[in-house]
């Protein structure tokens, strides 16, 4: 077993580890940590994929900045309501039906398609090819991303502003 | 490892992330069970540009995360808005738009 297939293989079990206890874990709180540990090894996963820009993107702004703005949330729901929010699922059964249902359709459509070959060479910099192409093909998308983040921040502090 | 270890590995990720959005009753927990279904997605996007020597799927990994880091953003205001004037966030007691 190759190096490469080795790290997959860990990184797949603590993916999916963590993703099941952000869906079942009772403490709301516990689910955001198994949040962070499953976004550090999508952020891995990334860096398997010789993408080591979105890896530090992704823990940039998911490990740094979506994990604190959640844990506000919920620090804020709870002193407000003065009880640990403890959280049960409901319709399990339904929901395992519906998600098994969704996994057999995609993986129908996964293995009709070839994708049993191993990957081509590594790519010389993938950080210098996504520079370039923000700037040249994608440059458009680039500012409207801009105009939609600032359109966010607004929304989000209309949302949250004080009463008066 | 082949794409297809890469793409599995996403579905499940992303029907994980659909139990929880289907299940959770918290507001907070279903935005989260929307988190983890669109990491699966920039999975997918990423081993794409990977296997088709592309950037282009990594740019766009990277305007999902963005749009998702807004989605948040808002989505996390919206809450405790709601949670302001309903005094809850489970998603059962909010049906004021119920005829």
């Amino acid at each position: 077993m190759t190096g490469e297939a080795l790290g997959f293989w860990a990184v797949a079990v603590v993916l999916l580890a963590a993703s099941l206890g952000v869906v079942l874990s009772r403490n709301l709180f516990h689910a955001v940590l198994y949040l962070t540990a499953f976004l550090v090894a999508t952020a891995v996963e990334f860096l398997l994929l010789h993408s080591a820009f979105l890896f530090a993107v992704q823990l940039l702004l998911y490990a740094g900045g979506v994990v604190t703005i959640v844990v506000f949330a919920i620090m804020l729901t709870e002193r407000l309501v003065g009880e640990t929010l403890t959280q049960t699922n409901r319709y399990i059964v339904n929901g395992a039906v519906v998600s098994a249902a969704v996994f057999v359709a995609i993986l129908g459509f996964l293995l009709r398609v070839p994708g049993d070959e191993a990957p081509p060479g590594p790519v010389p910099d993938t950080t210098a090819a996504v520079g370039l192409a923000l700037l040249g093909p994608f440059a458009l998308s680039l500012i409207l991303l801009a105009v939609l983040l600032v359109a966010a921040l607004m929304g989000a502090l209309y949302f949250a502003r004080a009463d008066d | 490892m082949p794409l297809h270890a890469y793409l599995v590995l996403a579905a499940l990720v992303f029907v994980i992330g659909l139990f929880g959005v289907l299940t959770r009753r918290n507001a907070i927990g279903i935005l989260l069970g929307i988190e983890l279904m669109l990491n699966a997605v920039n999975i997918n996007l990423v081993a794409f540009s990977r296997f088709s020597g592309d950037v282009a799927g990594i740019v766009f990994a990277l305007f999902t995360i963005a749009i998702t880091v807004a989605e948040v953003a808002v989505g996390l205001a919206i809450v405790i808005m709601i949670f302001r004037v309903r005094r809850t966030v489970e998603a059962d007691h909010l049906d004021l738009l119920r005829g």
